[in-house]
């Protein structure tokens, strides 16, 4: 038995969120009385695969065929699935992120193997296999009992602390396979790409602006904020609805789902939809004209008061600082 | 063209849940049940694609699992404007289950597209698209935020990280379909209301699939510590607090 976690990566590149998830899959290997095999697909050198060793990865299966450069669904869960079984994995973990909910129920599917979906804790018992999972957007949490031989978890981004494991030993496996084109069913016709912007679901701090704003072109000490705090922007949903700020920046039950360690949340009251995108946040700060909005309850910081006159007041602040 | 839109039937976003059976299940009494959402949006996709004849859709059907309880959700679905319906009748155990009811809906009635909601607003799983799509070993596309149809081809614009990618994938596929695939969900008009009530509801009885995974308890999150208010002449104490108490920036 072996714990397996599959590390995606961008242009070569592993990140936070793939660190986070071979300390999780470690923390579940130490449980388990097991080790942590890491399975990476498209082209990563070695001195990054080597990084995956440093969070208790005892190897790695790298994955280097290029036709696998799109994420093909089918192919990439038909790939991870015959690791799991050559490997023996009992458990398999996987991101809860775009391309992890695209994998993961495929390979349930595949390997008979039920799914334990945006996890934030390690599994609360291992017989019976049971995890600490968020149901109705947050408002509650489920004791979820997972009842196949195999076991699938999925891992909330920003939930679980790294965890270096100092002399950590780990080995790189090649693992070459033929990929018949006739199964390669997804096209990609064109791709647009932001560069140099913070991604709301990496961010360790995001600023972000509701109703209370008022209007599109009061953005602009909000922004400043952000920057100075090198975080990433984003709204409520009124506000991407009536089109002051873009959609990918919307968090919110239909929105982003974050957990940033710091959520400022100005001018938004805080309705049920839009906490349940953001009640992870370790941290979540208020600012609102409104005393009794329900954001302060979620909050354990607020300002009552005009966003309009306080933002410009942290920014000086922020800049004193430094 | 046929398309299939997969619907679940949740309790209103804004239902404070409470539970029973000594927490072992959600307490349904004043519940007021609703489509999920990303399926109310995927169920307007769907007929805004069937309203220009040019993409050739010929039909959208919607598919349930669940009891006779949940027919007034169908029947909103059928008001909305999907042309019938079809009723797996059992009790959704887990995505696995429901998945395997769909895939077996599928394979009989043949569908080219098949939609469905990025998740749930009750399990918060994001797994039976993907699984319906595994069963019947067909593509899948998932983070769906465009859907078109051109030269009787789907093309699809799905997210990525920090960005979007433009798709096109052969039929039959399962679009997993999240925020920004219709701006609002369509609302039934009046007349849609009275066709609803003679449009056909097809039943189909269960096949025996065994469920994988099986809540035993559920809890409610950890309330937070208190609110502490900062006054709004000296905003500089928080940056203060954030900076020497949280010790998040």
């Amino acid at each position: 038995m072996s714990v397996l976690v599959y590390t995606e990566n961008w242009d070569g590149k592993f990140k936070k969120l793939s660190f986070e998830l071979v300390s999780y899959a470690s923390g579940v290997a130490k449980m388990a009385g097991t080790s942590v095999t890491a399975v990476s697909i498209g082209k990563v050198d070695d001195t990054e695969l080597k990084k995956l060793g440093n969070y208790g990865a005892s190897k790695i299966v790298a994955v280097t065929n290029e036709k696998l450069s799109t994420l093909d669904n089918q192919a990439y869960a038909s790939v991870i699935s015959e690791i799991a079984l050559k490997e023996n994995s009992g458990v398999i973990i996987i991101s809860n992120n775009n391309a992890g909910k695209a994998i993961a129920p495929r390979l349930s599917v595949r390997l008979k193997a039920g799914v334990g979906s945006g996890v934030s804790r390690l599994p609360l018992n291992l017989n019976p296999f049971t995890v600490y999972k968020r149901t109705y957007s947050g408002n509650a949490f489920a004791h979820l009992v997972i009842k196949s031989d195999i076991k699938i978890l999925t891992l909330a981004q920003n939930s679980f602390d790294l965890a270096e494991t100092p002399g950590n030993s780990c080995m790189i496996e090649n693992f070459s396979l033929t990929v018949d084109e006739a199964h390669l069913k997804t096209v990609v016709k064109d791709v647009q790409k932001q560069t140099g912007k913070i991604l709301l679901t990496d961010a360790d701090i995001v600023v972000s602006g509701g109703r209370g704003m008022k209007s599109p072109d009061n953005w602009s000490p909000l922004t400043e904020l952000a920057s100075l705090l090198g975080a990433a922007t984003a709204c409520s949903r009124p506000v991407s609805d009536e089109g002051w700020r873009p959609h990918d920046e919307h968090t919110g039950q239909t929105g982003k789902i974050i957990a940033p360690n710091l959520y400022i949340a100005v001018g938004i009251s805080g309705a049920t939809q839009h906490l349940a995108g953001i009640s992870s946040s370790k941290y979540i700060v208020a600012i609102n004209t409104d005393k009794d909005a329900p954001i302060f309850e979620a909050a354990q910081y607020g300002i009552v008061g005009d966003a309009m006159k306080i933002l410009p007041k942290l920014v000086e602040a922020v800049k004193a600082k430094k | 063209m046929k398309i299939l839109v997969c619907i679940s039937n949740v309790p209103d976003t804004t239902t404070k849940i409470k539970f029973a059976e000594g927490n072992a299940s959600v307490d349904t009494a004043g519940i007021q049940w609703v489509i999920n959402p990303w399926d109310e949006l995927s169920l307007t996709r769907a007929l805004e694609l069937k309203d220009n004849p040019a993409n050739g859709v010929n039909s959208v059907t919607v598919v349930h699992v669940g009891t006779a309880a949940s027919e007034p959700t169908i029947r909103k679905a059928l008001a909305i404007g999907a042309d019938d319906a079809i009723r797996v009748n059992a009790d959704s155990s887990d995505a696995f289950f429901v998945a395997a009811q769909i895939a077996e809906v599928v394979r009989k009635e043949q569908f080219d597209i098949i939609m469905c909601g990025i998740e749930s607003s009750d399990y918060n799983g994001s797994l039976v698209g993907g699984m319906i799509s595994e069963f019947l070993g067909i593509p899948s596309v998932s983070a769906v935020s465009d859907l078109k149809i051109e030269n009787g081809q789907p093309l699809l614009t799905r997210e990525i990280d920090g960005g979007k990618e433009v798709v096109s994938v052969s039929v039959p596929l399962v679009a997993i379909v999240q925020k920004g695939i219709a701006k609002e969900p369509r609302i039934a008009a009046m007349r849609g209301i009275m066709m609803a009530r003679t449009k056909p509801v097809k039943l189909v009885e269960p096949m025996a699939v065994e469920s994988l995974t099986q809540v035993v308890v559920f809890e409610k999150p950890a309330p937070r510590a208190a609110c502490k208010y900062i006054d709004a002449e000296n905003p500089a104490q928080l940056i203060d607090l954030l900076q020497n108490e949280a010790k998040v920036i």
